[in-house]
């Protein structure tokens, strides 16, 4: 298969991916690892004059902990972020979605803005990163600005970035010590998109009540969604079987599942209520490791 | 940067242009090729149909099927999933690398032994993702062997001789044996 022709540029740096982004508008696309974009082109699903790779503007590709949080450069590849300890250990259900996305190969190329750019209904990162207050960092030519993940996602493939923009870092407020997260997808093989894919964060308190928690449910909609009602339900309640299986059932009713190759709707309906308190049980034993 | 893909080393500045062509450098196999390449030219047609090295197969042509992967800077990639522009400066291992002289590589061998290829069209990716792993650990677990190995599809022989070869070649592979 083969893409339509398309011209190709690399800048050496961030200013001039930004210069090419503003004149070349809607005709250009952004190359970060090519594990979505490149399908997408030999497929014709998209046809851009222009590519404009990013893959060698330094200083993209990092992970790091702040005093208020932890920083993703957009370019860090996922298989970076599975084998960070700092992620792991603080950081985990980030780790659970770097490990169940794609496959070896496409971990070791593709990467976290890229995905997010792309902006799949069944994105690991999208939903993952939807179960934190993530902030997202994108730059223009006139500065740069923070959206928030719960407004990045507009629709199937398309999200809040302007067409000059450019996603340059994730953030993630600081974990706590009595915080947990999990991500459980559901998959029918090794590379595929998600069947049903929840993401859990949540925080408790000293007495095993939740402080906190976010829930995001992958292949639900249009876009990776928040499972908000699940979420008003847990806040306040102490961490166990009877809150966590109220929760999931009102999870599985939020969800919004489309029956296609990969199961009936009720089929998903089903599974989500199954990975959303399994996922509630593995996030509460991670809190307070 | 917590990355160590030996970026820094890539040729940072953008590929030359020629003729609507970009003029790339790729080490292939230790030989450096300088070539004039289309953007939209995938890294596998280039290594296939310029380079002229046809151990590497095309499978599915749609990043499933793992028929394709070369190592890029020691890392398993899918070629039909990767523009032959963005390997430019990179070092790139194919199947033919591993038998330079016609003297097999162990993980050859080990295939060969325990029967790990039947048609052996798939045989070139997975040898290449399981050379990744054996290059940082050579006494893999099985699990370890079949995440190393789940980006590529095997419609003959199954699984199981494929992870006993590639746990062989890892004892072949250990320092102090051969």
């Amino acid at each position: 298969m083969q893409a339509r022709s398309f011209d190709y540029v690399r800048p050496a740096t961030m200013a001039q991916a930004l210069k090419v982004l503003r004149e070349e508008g809607s005709r250009a696309k952004v190359l970060a690892g090519g594990q979505s974009l490149i399908p997408v082109l030999k497929l014709r699903l998209a046809e851009p004059k222009l590519l404009v790779d990013i893959g060698r503007i330094p200083g993209l590709a990092f992970i790091e902990e702040r005093r208020d949080g932890l920083r993703i450069g957009a370019m860090t590849r996922h298989r970076d972020l599975g084998l960070s300890k700092l992620v792991r250990d603080k950081y985990t259900l980030l780790s659970d979605a770097a490990a169940s996305l794609g496959d070896p190969q496409v971990r070791n190329l593709g990467t976290i803005g890229g995905s997010l750019a792309h902006a799949d209904p069944a994105s690991d990162w999208g939903t993952a990163l939807l179960a934190f207050e993530t902030d997202l960092v994108v730059r223009g030519q006139q500065g740069t600005r923070a959206i928030s993940i719960d407004k990045f996602f507009k629709d199937t493939f398309t999200t809040a970035l302007r067409p000059s923009e450019l996603l340059i870092e994730i953030r993630i407020p600081k974990a706590e010590r009595t915080d947990g997260g999990a991500y459980l997808k559901l998959k029918r093989k090794t590379g595929d998109f998600a069947t049903v894919g929840v993401a859990v964060q949540l925080g408790l308190d000293e007495k095993g009540t939740v402080a906190g928690v976010r829930i995001g449910l992958a292949a639900m909609g249009p876009t990776p969604m928040r499972a908000k009602k699940a979420e008003e339900i847990l806040v306040g309640r102490r961490a166990g079987p009877t809150a966590f299986a109220e929760a999931a059932k009102v999870a599985a009713e939020e969800a919004r599942p489309a029956s296609d190759l990969r199961g009936s709707a009720e089929f998903k309906r089903a599974m989500v209520e199954v990975y959303a308190r399994r996922a509630l049980e593995t996030a509460t034993k991670r809190a307070g490791r | 940067m917590t990355t160590k893909r030996g970026k820094a080393r890539r040729a940072t500045r953008a590929p030359a242009k020629e003729n609507g062509g970009h003029v790339i450098t790729v080490t292939v196999n230790g030989t450096k090729y300088v070539r004039t390449v289309e953007p939209r030219v995938l890294l596998v047609d280039f290594i296939r149909d310029e380079l002229r090295l046809t151990g590497t197969h095309v499978g599915c042509d749609t990043s499933h099927c793992g028929a394709c992967t070369v190592l890029a800077d020691g890392h398993a990639v899918k070629s039909c999933t990767m523009l032959a522009v963005q390997a430019d400066g990179a070092e790139v291992t194919t199947i033919e690398a591993l038998a330079p002289k016609g003297r097999l590589h162990p993980l050859q061998e080990a295939f060969k032994e325990h029967h790990g290829l039947q048609c052996g069209y798939c045989t070139p990716g997975v040898v290449l993702a399981a050379l990744e792993l054996l290059q940082v650990e050579n006494a893999p677990t099985e699990e370890a062997i079949r995440t190393a190995i789940s980006g590529n599809i095997c419609r003959c022989t199954g699984y199981v001789n494929i992870v006993r070869a590639i746990s062989a070649a890892g004892d072949m592979m250990r320092p102090g044996r051969k």
